[in-house]
């Protein structure tokens, strides 16, 4: 029982960080039906980030602002950080492919991921990078927190899930409440018509790019603060939140959402009660599954296709 | 759709796209285009011959291992690129698990003659075997393609590369048993046996040259065949279902079938590249089929022309040589400025322009080199990486820091991605104002953080080719232009 409660809350931690690179997957893949690849990539940058961020705040163990401060502040860097990043790859690399056949901007997206994960170790060498979260505030954020019957729950943990979980809230409410969401959810519907009704197009892609980038950052600085971070962990990471994506029905939030958390249990129970050298592998076989059985996911509606 | 031309206004009965479509495929105009033209003339068959000529004599005139064993690896190289060409260029399919289908291929050939399983079959046996194993494990991965379109079929092949690698490296216990070695591989592969004879794979403490020969008879065959296979009916089928998958299905064309077919045949070339290697390297490991070795062949068939088989063999030849040269710290520099003249000389040709932009980077450079060490000795104390002539001149021109501090790297390397970027966007004088600046930082991040790090640095050149070649000429350097869809 006690690990059965572990697990959940791991796979809890994973899973939200799951859906947040999975919500960016879904934003960008809504509008521009392109597969972002890099968007793995952007999620490793943001790690490092908000680790040059941390440092230059004075590390964890001697922080120059209170914790909370502390947090938001690696957390907004990381966010800005990649927000730029992606609009840069979304100007260069993308936006001359917008009329090329299909398969151009994809392999463009290869040539980007590829670019950055290795520009990153050609930065800063291939050495892990420890947030060192265990010291933050003396450790408190670790040992405080709540019991479930033999099982401490920490609080960064709770602060991980809650902030993630906030991040989605704020999306949900900005593509379904304001204009540029209208505008956003017009664009994924049918580019053309939207641009004939007026809506910039071009603005509202970036502003995907934008927000899909942001909550990958945002995700960057959560993975980091439950286990170090190095240049390589962007493949898997992005391949893992495409899953989530479809799973949950790509190009749906709460899809996004539902399909992270799936994945972050799957994945956190097959190591913890199988092995952990499989789990990458059980997350594959659930994919492919899902691609023949159910290819539009669970909260998508099937693809219509037009002529 | 462009505008009907001033010289010839539309007639009644002729469709203007129609008419026009040989001249927005056509080649290039001026001496380039007269050039390709009459290269156009001599027959496919007579480069081939006069190619293969020139590989098989080179051992005649390099008596070195080392380049012996480069042009092994290009050849290699070559096929690959081949093999992928039929699936992405042919089909028009992004088939992200080519390089696994070349760990089949070369995983099967060791079982089937390794000591582990001792099985020992004569080459006449386990090299076909291999082939058609990989091309049997293309089509059952392109099977869930049939209900994919585009994008999925691109993440289905994706994670069947994660599974091998996931397999492969944890196969020393499937469920219990020691079934490939997992991250140690498959130890003491027989090397290739003709008629009872073993080809030892050094001859006289180097590599043997028969290798090269019989990698050179893989290729031609390939290349005929798969040639034949081009100009057959299924050829036309795949470029039609490259074109337009839809229109080709409402003209009747089996779809389905036509993409498995163009999956089993790129795998199954790749899995025959597969036996070569490991028959000479004696043993396979998981770590030589990771992410790195299918974007490097991409990059060869992107940067040659997808569709040309000419242009994916020139392409594999380049990027093979420029892998190479970016080892070493003295040809790496070679090649960069080289690299950077030729470009500049191409782009600008030869003006005024070209010599104020060359003659501006040097002025900057000596001013910004006397500059620095007269500030801190230490600023300039560095030296070249590698050496050379080269190396020693560029000591005197490039700021090499004698300690290089921390964050200059990455600030001078981001710097450098930002000014190349923003060069692009702008026109005109403001450009050419930048372009020397930009050249002499360029110069600072290739001697003191490219040539430090030879491992980074030659994917992060295959990445930013990739990019480059897509963004500004999608159909590579041979590769036939494709008309848009409207």
């Amino acid at each position: 029982m006690d690990t059965f409660i572990q697990l959940t809350i791991n796979g809890f931690t994973l899973g939200s960080v799951y859906a947040l690179i999975a919500l960016g997957y879904s934003l960008v893949y809504g509008i521009l039906k392109l597969l972002n690849f890099a968007h793995g990539d952007v999620f490793m940058v943001g790690s490092f980030i908000g680790f040059g961020a941390l440092q230059l705040l004075g590390g964890s163990t001697a922080p120059k602002v209170p914790t909370w401060l502390l947090l938001v502040l690696i957390t907004l860097a990381a966010m800005a950080g990649c927000a730029l990043l992606g609009v840069a790859i979304e100007r260069f690399a993308y936006r001359p492919l917008r009329n090329a056949p299909r398969i151009a901007p994809l392999i463009s997206a290869l040539g980007v991921s590829f670019f950055l994960a290795y520009s990153m170790q050609l930065m800063f060498g291939s050495e892990q990078r420890d947030y060192d979260a265990f010291s933050l505030s003396g450790g408190a954020l670790f040992f405080n927190g709540f019991d479930i019957g033999n099982v401490r729950v920490p609080l960064l943990r709770i602060v991980i899930v809650a902030s993630a979980f906030a991040l989605m809230i704020v999306l949900w409410l900005l593509v379904t409440r304001t204009r540029m969401g209208k505008a956003m959810r017009a664009t994924s519907y049918d580019r053309e018509a939207a641009s004939m009704m007026g809506i910039d197009v071009d603005r509202v892609i970036v502003f995907a790019f934008v927000l899909g980038s942001a909550l990958a950052g945002a995700a960057g600085v959560m993975f980091a603060l439950r286990a170090p971070t190095d240049v390589a962990i962007g493949f898997l990471a992005g391949l893992k939140g495409f899953t989530a994506a479809v799973i949950g029905g790509i190009g749906s939030i709460p899809g996004a959402m539902a399909g992270g958390l799936i994945l972050g249990f799957a994945e956190a129970f097959t190591q913890g009660y199988i092995s952990t050298r499989w789990s990458d592998l059980l997350v594959f076989v659930i994919l492919i599954v899902f691609m023949l059985f159910r290819p539009q996911g669970l909260f998508g509606k099937p693809d219509i296709k037009k002529v | 759709m462009p505008a009907a031309s001033a010289t010839a206004g539309p007639r009644i009965g002729q469709d203007e796209w129609v008419a026009r479509s040989a001249e927005r495929r056509g080649g290039r105009g001026g001496r380039w285009g007269v050039l390709e033209a009459r290269l156009r003339v001599v027959p496919w068959w007579a480069w081939l011959i006069l190619f293969v000529a020139v590989v098989a004599a080179l051992p005649i005139g390099f008596e070195s291992g080392y380049v012996r064993r480069v042009a092994f690896d290009t050849v290699i190289f070559m096929l690959l690129a081949l093999g992928l060409n039929v699936v992405v260029g042919w089909g028009g399919l992004l088939d992200l698990g080519f390089v696994a289908f070349y760990g089949v291929g070369a995983y099967t050939y060791a079982v089937l003659s390794a000591d582990r399983y001792d099985l020992h079959l004569p080459i006449f046996v386990s090299i076909p075997a291999a082939a058609v194993v990989g091309g049997i494990v293309g089509l059952l991965v392109g099977l869930p393609s049939r209900r994919l379109v585009g994008d999925y079929l691109a993440i289905v092949t994706l994670f069947f590369f994660q599974i091998f690698l996931t397999v492969s490296n944890n196969s020393e216990s499937i469920l219990g048993e020691n079934v490939a070695g997992g991250p140690n591989g498959i130890l003491n592969v027989q090397p290739l046996s003709l008629f009872g004879r073993e080809l030892p794979v050094s001859h006289e403490g180097i590599f043997n040259v028969a290798y090269l020969y019989v990698a050179l008879a893989f290729f031609v065959v390939v290349f005929v065949a798969l040639r034949f296979v081009n100009a057959s009916r299924t050829g036309r089928a795949w470029r039609s279902l490259r074109e337009d998958a839809l229109a080709a299905e409402l003209m009747g064309m089996p779809v389905n079938w036509l993409k498995l077919t163009a999956f089993a045949f790129g795998a199954g070339v790749a899995a025959l590249t597969g036996t070569l290697v490991t028959a000479l390297n004696g043993s396979v490991f998981p770590q030589t089929f990771e992410f790195p070795l299918l974007i490097t062949v991409y990059t060869m068939v992107i940067l040659g022309g997808a569709g040309s088989q000419a242009g994916v063999v020139i392409g594999a030849i380049g990027i093979s040589v420029l892998l190479e040269a970016l080892r070493e710290p003295g040809d790496s520099r070679f090649l960069f400025y080289a690299l950077v003249l030729l470009g500049l000389a191409g782009t600008l040709k030869l003006s005024r322009k070209l010599a104020l932009v060359l003659g501006g980077t040097l002025v900057l450079g000596f001013a910004a080199h006397a500059l620095a060490g007269a500030i801190d000795g230490s600023w300039t104390a560095g030296a070249a990486q590698g050496g050379g002539r080269l190396g020693e001149w560029a000591n005197e021109w490039v700021v090499v820091p004698g300690d290089i501090a921390g964050w200059v790297t990455p600030v001078a390397y981001i710097g450098l991605v930002s000014a190349v970027l923003t060069l692009t966007l702008l026109r005109g004088r403001t450009r050419l104002f930048l372009l020397v600046p930009t050249l002499y930082l360029a110069a600072f991040v290739w001697e003191n953080v490219m040539l430090a790090r030879p491992e980074p640095t030659r994917f992060v050149v295959l990445g930013a080719i990739l990019i480059g070649v897509m963004v500004a000429r999608p159909e590579g350097v041979l590769g036939e232009k494709r008309v848009e869809i409207v």
